[in-house]
């Protein structure tokens, strides 16, 4: 009989996460993966400024830590440098689609062969609530005390969307982490976007909508619902791009 | 064959003697007058087994830098003033997470968008304020198309051996002129990193990179240690050049493409029986702060020639304690001094010092 306990991939510590917050169970889904492929001791991550920025703590793989918005750039040098190791950057919705929009553009336009886990919690969480890239238009926030005004503030960016019209981008993904089934869908998604890797295809991304219940002033079963209510329905769940279906399709 | 003569420009002088020195990847961003480095390493280095990145932008360039340095990798980029802007943060953080690499500079006017020509205006980002936080980077000043090979396989053997980030210091001069040049047979070796992320293959406990310390004390406590490695570095790495210097009332000094103007000055100041010397620092930090001392011993007065509005000239200020006067002039925007200019200056010193 299974028993639940810590993936090797992860260290036996303690987190510095938000009871309630998705983090955690990424993690625990990354590490999973990590264990089922055998690939920690071939595997190198960059965590970036924000929520995951102390992750280098928590997986037991070779740990970079880099500055806000630039960890595709600092993993493109990565794998440039060990093209057969497994590389992957863990960024929240602030870090990759603000102010690091043009490294991750260009990361997948160049086809960089490296995984990107993409959080994606409406809000920037280590500085305490502010607008994100991805805030839900009416969402208030620090900085968007009377709900986001598209009119001041435009409006969220879709990145799976986004990136999925490269043509350097093999697989994107968005997942949910709200429901058991979700979950197992999004370990599905971690899992394929490293095998993409492991064939040498090109970007992979998988975008997971996490809750963050504690910048949205809400306990954690009413975050996951708002993910439920608010997120999916803005960000559709599904599978943007996949080139390994579509060279399925075509044969 | 390797002691074989060629006759390149500054910057392709440069960046074969990178790619000689070990260099395996190069980052870089299209700004003049340093193009012809990208250009180089493009051509290059798909032909002994490279990478070369054209990145997005200088900031992206530089974080490449720091993950391929985060492998242990030698790595380089190249950028011009504004260029060099943009990548001071990136610049704080191999700092910070003690990670070698080169980074070069070839200086044009600023500031702002600036012009296109020789510039000595980045002396200050270079040897005092290269970004954020407290830190140092080995800053190297060559003065010939000979000095740019020589001293970028330096800086990569010293940026390996103190873990710091290096930069080659040059001016639009230096990186457009031709001269001969000759490369070392011998690549410098490289040592041992166990601090360089891999992958443990299951063999040892992981490494991280980083430069996050949120307890006060831990963060206090990296940047003594590293400030401990800064004065071995002073000991062991201050370089310099010293020409007539022995007997001299007045001594010029000047860095890069400036110390050749000055040079031919002092020449000619002591063909009019005007004992003029010339000190020429090689590394701007660390700064070559004795050899100005030791002159004391018969300099009356100090005159440095930059291509800025005066910025080395501080540091001469401050290593001879005020005792001498120090005299500033130069050039900016991109004008280069003549010899028949600096001559003036020192003549004028001369007459000074008579009276």
């Amino acid at each position: 009989m299974a028993i639940y306990k810590r993936p090797e991939a992860l260290c036996d510590v303690t987190t510095h996460f938000c009871p309630g917050c998705s983090h955690g169970l990424v993690h625990r889904l990354v590490a999973e993966v990590f264990d089922e492929m055998g690939i920690v001791g071939d595997t190198i991550g960059v965590c970036p400024v924000g929520c995951a920025v102390m992750s280098y703590d928590y997986f037991a793989c070779d740990m970079i830590e880099a500055a806000h918005g630039r960890a595709p750039a600092v993993a493109t040098g990565v794998k440039r440098s060990l093209p057969d190791k497994f590389v992957f950057t863990y960024q929240g919705d602030g870090d990759l689609a603000a102010i690091g929009t043009a490294e991750t553009v260009h990361s997948a336009t160049r086809g960089e062969n490296i995984t990107v886990i993409f959080i994606n919690n409406t809000i920037y969480g280590m500085t305490g609530g502010q607008m994100a890239p991805t805030t839900l238009p009416g969402q208030v926030t620090q900085t968007t005390p009377y709900g986001r005004d598209p009119k001041v503030a435009g409006y969220p960016v879709r990145v799976c969307e986004m990136v999925s019209t490269l043509t350097g981008t093999a697989f994107a993904q968005r997942v949910s982490v709200d429901s058991p089934n979700n979950v197992r869908t999004a370990k599905k998604a971690i899992r394929k976007a490293f095998e993409i890797q492991k064939a040498g295809l090109g970007f992979s991304i998988v975008e997971i909508l996490s809750a963050c219940p504690t910048n949205w002033g809400m306990t954690p079963v009413q975050a996951l619902q708002r993910v439920r209510d608010e997120m999916i329905p803005y960000y559709p769940l599904g599978v943007y791009k996949d080139i390994t279906a579509q060279k399925e399709e075509q044969a | 064959m390797s002691q074989e003569k060629k006759l390149m420009k500054g910057n392709e002088a440069l960046a074969e003697a990178a790619i000689r020195s070990g260099c395996k990847c190069y980052f870089g961003y299209p700004i003049t007058p340093q193009t012809e480095i990208a250009a180089y390493m493009a051509k290059r280095m798909p032909k002994v087994g490279g990478v070369f990145v054209q990145a997005e932008s200088e900031i992206a360039a530089i974080n490449m830098v720091y993950g391929a340095a985060s492998t242990g990798t030698r790595c380089m980029t190249s950028s011009s003033s504004p260029g060099i802007s943009l990548k001071s943060e990136g610049i704080s953080y191999l700092a910070g997470s003690d990670l070698p690499c080169v980074i070069v500079n070839v200086q044009r006017g600023g500031p702002g968008l600036g012009g296109i020509q020789p510039s000595q205006s980045d002396y200050y980002m270079a040897a005092k304020a290269g970004g954020h936080g407290d830190f140092h980077m080995l800053v190297f000043a060559p003065s010939s198309v000979q000095e740019m090979a020589d001293l970028a396989a330096l800086a990569f053997e010293s940026a390996d051996k103190y873990r710091m980030p290096a930069m080659i210091f040059a001016d639009g001069l230096l990186g457009q002129m031709m001269e001969p040049v000759a490369f070392p047979e011998i690549s410098p070796a490289m040592p041992e990193k166990p601090w360089a992320c891999t992958g443990h293959g299951n063999k040892r406990e992981h490494n991280i990179v980083n430069s996050l310390y949120l307890v006060p004390e831990e963060l206090e406590r990296s940047n003594f240690e590293r400030f401990a490695r800064y004065e071995t570095v002073k000991k062991e790495l201050t370089l310099y050049d010293n020409f007539l210097t022995e007997d001299a009332d007045i001594i010029v000094t000047a860095y890069g493409a400036s110390a050749r103007i000055a040079r031919s000055a002092v020449t000619a100041a002591r063909a009019q029986g005007i004992k003029a010397g010339l000190i020429r620092p090689k590394t701007l930090w660390p700064f070559p702060v004795q050899a100005y001392r030791d002159a004391l011993s018969t300099a009356k007065a100090y005159l440095s020639v930059e291509m800025s509005m005066g910025q080395m000239v501080d540091d001469v200020r401050l290593a001879i304690e005020c005792s001498r006067p120090v005299h500033f002039f130069g050039h900016t925007g991109g004008v280069v001094p003549t010899p028949s200019e600096v001559l003036e200056q020192i003549r004028k010193i001369n007459s000074g010092l008579a009276k």
